[in-house]
């Protein structure tokens, strides 16, 4: 498997010119964080997870984490990885200063994110799972419970899951079943199964503190009644020390297409110790406080694994030499990389990946706008643009995900498809993002009933302005590649808008819930080549050097020739539920 | 133990970079890195430090710029560093580099002083060896294991075939290979603390050079040209016409492998 080089440069960019990372620095309460600092962690963490994480990524697939005796066992690479994870203290870079974090910006964790997903997307989840944890418990769990569990999650001493899914809740969480029986000391009794808990269970921590969601008795149906409780693996004594089990059986694991490294447990619940976070039957509105930044995590891994896959497919299309590019002297094979069909693929990943990073950091960057920035016109424009672009981040780049480690596999023929390459495994891994925390397909109804109508469709039509305005300035520019984007994405955002006010405008919900996913693709490709062109600005306005060049080529090549699908997702979205119902369930299946 | 490490910031080896075309010089980009066979010497320096209460101090002749490769070993855990930087100071040969590397750490005070076996972008090898002549200390090179022992240290000499096990008395200069210890990674806390660290910046006249005695005047050696590496030559295809294992032979013995 190709190594992976980490694309500081990218990042730093991004961080500069769509996150505004000079800016945030600037916030109150972040009065110990410099620019310098970041840049020099960047580098480490870059070489890090290059160094020691990525050579895991093979192990997770081949060995994976396997369930021996009611116990998960991970491959001993792990093992060795995580003692330096927690070692050089990665985990705790944004974790509240007070409970051992460093109390950096969420974008700052954020890059760190994204390099440790394509070192190794299955063991990236399990950090990932526990920055979540953190999330929830310092922003609802009362003192003690902080006091208890927040330093040693912070530290990665332990580590968090999401407890949600039960056999009959999946997408509809507001069915589960698990109960919660209070006890006399005002901690509770949790009995019952849950299923594909990530990281459940492990070997590479001492404890692993659950957040369950559960029903109280008496707790009203559906969403409204489910509370939320923490539910370690191990007891804690007084003195912070491991005390006895909790009697929380790891039935199985599942046995899965890819992130082999990533245990997905059946966990039984019996009569475990739980204590309740926050107030009762308020579960529901702390996840999905929290959900906003999970999500755009899972995007995250949508870009992630399309980077691993691009760097290895670019590898490759150098070294490959086969047929006898035009021009080429007769003699010799020429590399893959001539052909013209095989640039379109690589530059196809380039340049979707570049637009889905600009997507991702821009919602991380609306994300701590919305609870740090220092006046409160500033928070509620964060919140409302984090609210907005968070399904559009995680459905988009993870859809994205699929399809460039799918044109990574293209790019390696036959021994893309044989698994040694590797290729294959950024495929198999990449396929489960658009299925967890929250399918795709919620993703899309999400943006289309919820986000999309917020403050009567302000929240969404402000954004399109923005766009809209970039697309207009854009003609005019000295560099005619630059000009030249202009009208397509002029086009783009308007075919964007009038999907928009279609939806604003059309009462049957089907007919919006039928045109979800097409809005959602084409919201996406818009706004990639608005970062795509924010980007080639910037890089207009530095030294010319080949690199700067390539994010203006990059952003004209996606504005040509990428850009214009979104117009031709308008009719897909604007015509209703009518067409997909013609057919009677009955008439679906096939006749002999 | 006061503990001397030389440490080079070269070019991130990543990244191809250039020699400029009248002097042969290799042109120094702003942002240099630590140079990767030295976090061997930092990494022994630190746990000889750690186990005797001793201080680290990194000793670098080099054009600061941004000083990111001496931050980098800094946050591995390095206590201070002295760097050498000066204009008077480009085009010294590894004599003078030595030379000016032995003065600022004689100036300071050591016990022991730590070098790499040789750079990865100069790669010399003499400018350990050089040091421990100028300072008058005994030099134990090549270390692949090494061992403090009362009031000395002893190390395994790597050897064509295996080891030599060398000791001396401090103070004495180490070089380290790059098999000796696993270099540690540093810490984010290490990468914070790293910026508060004190970097005195010396001159060479402050360590009592004059312009003369230094940079391109003083070098015992000039590099007279570079020259690129001869691109490959086409390979000769030879047709099998079913006798084709000829032809090979024919090959092999011409060029004298069989
Ligand atoms: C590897 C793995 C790891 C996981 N990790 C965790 C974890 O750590 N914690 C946890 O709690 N859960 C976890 N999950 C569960 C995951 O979040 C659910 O599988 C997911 O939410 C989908 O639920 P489901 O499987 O029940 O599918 P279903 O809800 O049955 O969905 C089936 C299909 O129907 C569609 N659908 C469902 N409802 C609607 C609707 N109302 N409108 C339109 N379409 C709809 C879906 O989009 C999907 O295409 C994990 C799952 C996997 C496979
Ligand atoms: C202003 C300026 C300009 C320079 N320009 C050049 C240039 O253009 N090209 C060039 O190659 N070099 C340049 N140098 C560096 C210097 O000339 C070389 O370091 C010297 O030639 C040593 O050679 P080497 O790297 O082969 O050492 P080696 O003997 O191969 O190195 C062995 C070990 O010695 C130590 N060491 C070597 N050099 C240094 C150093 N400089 N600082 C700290 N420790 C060291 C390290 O521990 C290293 O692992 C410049 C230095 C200055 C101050």
């Amino acid at each position: 498997m190709a190594d992976y080089t980490p694309p500081l440069r990218d990042i730093k960019f991004v961080l500069r010119h769509i996150v505004g990372i000079e800016d945030i620095v600037e916030y109150p309460g972040f009065e110990h964080v410099d620019l310098d600092t970041i840049d020099g962690a960047l580098d480490e963490a870059g070489r890090f997870m290059s160094e020691v994480i990525a050579p895991t990524n093979r192990d997770g697939d081949e060995i994976g984490s396997v369930w021996m005796d009611g116990r998960v066992i991970t491959p001993d690479s792990f093992k060795d990885a995580w003692r330096k994870y927690v070692e050089t203290g990665w985990s705790a870079v944004t974790g509240p200063l007070e409970y051992g974090g460093h109390g950096f910006p969420d974008a700052v964790g954020f890059a760190l994110s994204e390099m440790f997903v394509s070192a190794n997307l299955a063991f990236s989840l399990n950090p990932m799972l526990t920055g979540s944890a953190i999330t929830v418990i310092a922003d609802h769990a009362d003192d003690d419970l902080r006091s208890v569990y927040l330093e040693k999650l912070v530290t990665a001493e332990w580590t968090g899951t999401m407890v949600l899914t039960e056999p009959e809740a999946g997408s509809d969480v507001g069915a589960l079943r698990t109960k919660a029986i209070p006890n006399d000391d005002g901690t509770y009794r949790i009995n019952g199964s849950k299923i594909f808990i990530t990281w459940g269970d492990h070997d590479l921590s001492d404890n692993v503190v659950h957040l369950v969601l559960a029903r109280l008795p008496d707790a009203p149906p559906g969403t409204r009644g489910i509370s939320l409780f923490l539910v370690p693996k191990m007891l804690v004594n007084d003195d912070g020390t491991i005390g006895a089990s909790n009697h929380i059986e790891t039935v199985s694991i599942e046995h899965k297409l890819g992130i082999h490294g990533s245990p997905t447990c059946v966990l039984a619940y019996e009569d475990s110790v739980g204590y309740l976070i926050g107030e009762p039957n308020r579960g529901m509105r702390y996840m999905f406080k929290m959900m906003n930044q999970a999500r755009r995590e899972v995007g995250l891994e949508g870009l992630g694994i399309a980077d691993r896959a691009y760097q290895q497919a670019l590898a490759y299309a150098i070294e490959r030499r086969q047929g006898r590019a035009v021009g080429a002297p007769k003699t010799e094979q020429s590399p893959i990389i001539e052909h013209p069909d095989v640039r379109r693929m690589l530059m196809t990943m380039k340049a979707y990946n570049e637009a889905a990073r600009g997507l991702l950091y821009d919602t991380a960057a609306a994300g701590e706008r919305s609870h740090r920035h220092p006046d409160e016109t500033g928070r509620a424009e964060g919140a409302a643009r984090v609210a907005l672009l968070t399904p559009v981040a995680k459905a988009w780049s993870t859809d994205l995900g699929v399809e460039m480690a799918s044109i990574g596999v293209q790019v390696h023929g036959g021994v893309g498809y044989v698994e040694e390459t590797g290729a294959a495994q950024h495929l198999r891994d990449a396929r489960i993002t658009p299925i967890y925390e929250g399918t795709n397909g919620i993703q899309a109804i999400d943006l289309v009933m919820r986000k999309v109508p917020m403050g009567d469709g302000a929240v969404v039509r402000s954004y399109l302005t923005e766009m809209a305005e970039l697309a207009e300035s854009l003609p005019s520019h000295t560099d005619p590649r630059i000009a030249a984007m202009g009208a397509t994405l002029g086009e783009g955002v308007s075919a964007l808008e009038e999907a928009t006010e279609w939806l604003l405008a059309t009462d049957d919900p089907n007919d919006r819930l039928a045109g979800a996913t097409p809005y959602l693709e084409m919201f996406g490709t818009v706004a990639g080549g608005y970062y795509l062109a924010r980007l080639a600005l910037a890089a207009s306005a530095e030294e010319p050097d080949p690199w700067y060049e390539a994010k203006i080529d990059t952003a004209a090549f996606y504005a040509a020739q990428l850009l214009p699908r979104a117009s031709g997702l308008l009719p897909s979205v604007t015509a209703g539920a009518s067409d997909l119902f013609a057919i009677p369930v009955d008439a679906l299946g096939v006749s002999r | 133990m006061r503990i001397a490490v030389c440490v080079k910031q070269i070019p991130d080896p990543a990244t191809p970079y250039d020699l400029d075309p009248v002097t042969h010089r290799v042109v120094r980009p702003n942002d240099q890195v630590l140079d990767d066979t030295d976090r061997f010497g930092v990494e022994v320096g630190l746990q000889l430090a750690e186990a005797s209460e001793g201080t680290v101090t990194l000793f670098s002749m080099s054009p600061s710029g941004s000083l990111q490769g001496i931050r980098q070993a800094l946050a591995m855990g390095a206590d201070k560093a002295v760097i050498i930087d000066d204009e008077n100071l480009a085009g010294s040969d590894a004599l003078t580099t030595s030379r000016v590397l032995a003065a600022a750490i004689e100036r300071e005070g050591f016990d022991l002083v730590i070098a790499g076996t040789e750079s990865t972008d100069g790669y010399t090898g003499v400018v350990p060896q050089q040091i421990a002549e100028l300072v008058d200390v005994p030099s134990l090179t090549f270390a692949r294991k090494v061992e403090v022992t009362d009031g000395g240290i002893r190390i395994e000499q790597q050897t064509a075939g295996g080891y030599d096990v060398v000791e001396a008395p401090l103070p004495a200069l180490l070089s380290v290979t790059s098999g000796v210890v696993e270099p540690r990674y540093p810490t984010f806390k290490g990468i914070m603390q790293a910026k508060k660290k004190p970097i005195d910046t010396l001159t060479a006249e402050d360590l009592g050079f004059s312009a003369d005695q230094v940079g391109e005047a003083a070098a015992g050696q000039t590099i007279t040209s570079v020259e690129p590496i001869p691109a490959r030559e086409a390979g000769e295809i030879v047709e099998d016409d079913g006798e084709g294992y000829l032809k090979i032979v024919a090959l092999l013995e011409q060029v004298k492998v069989i």
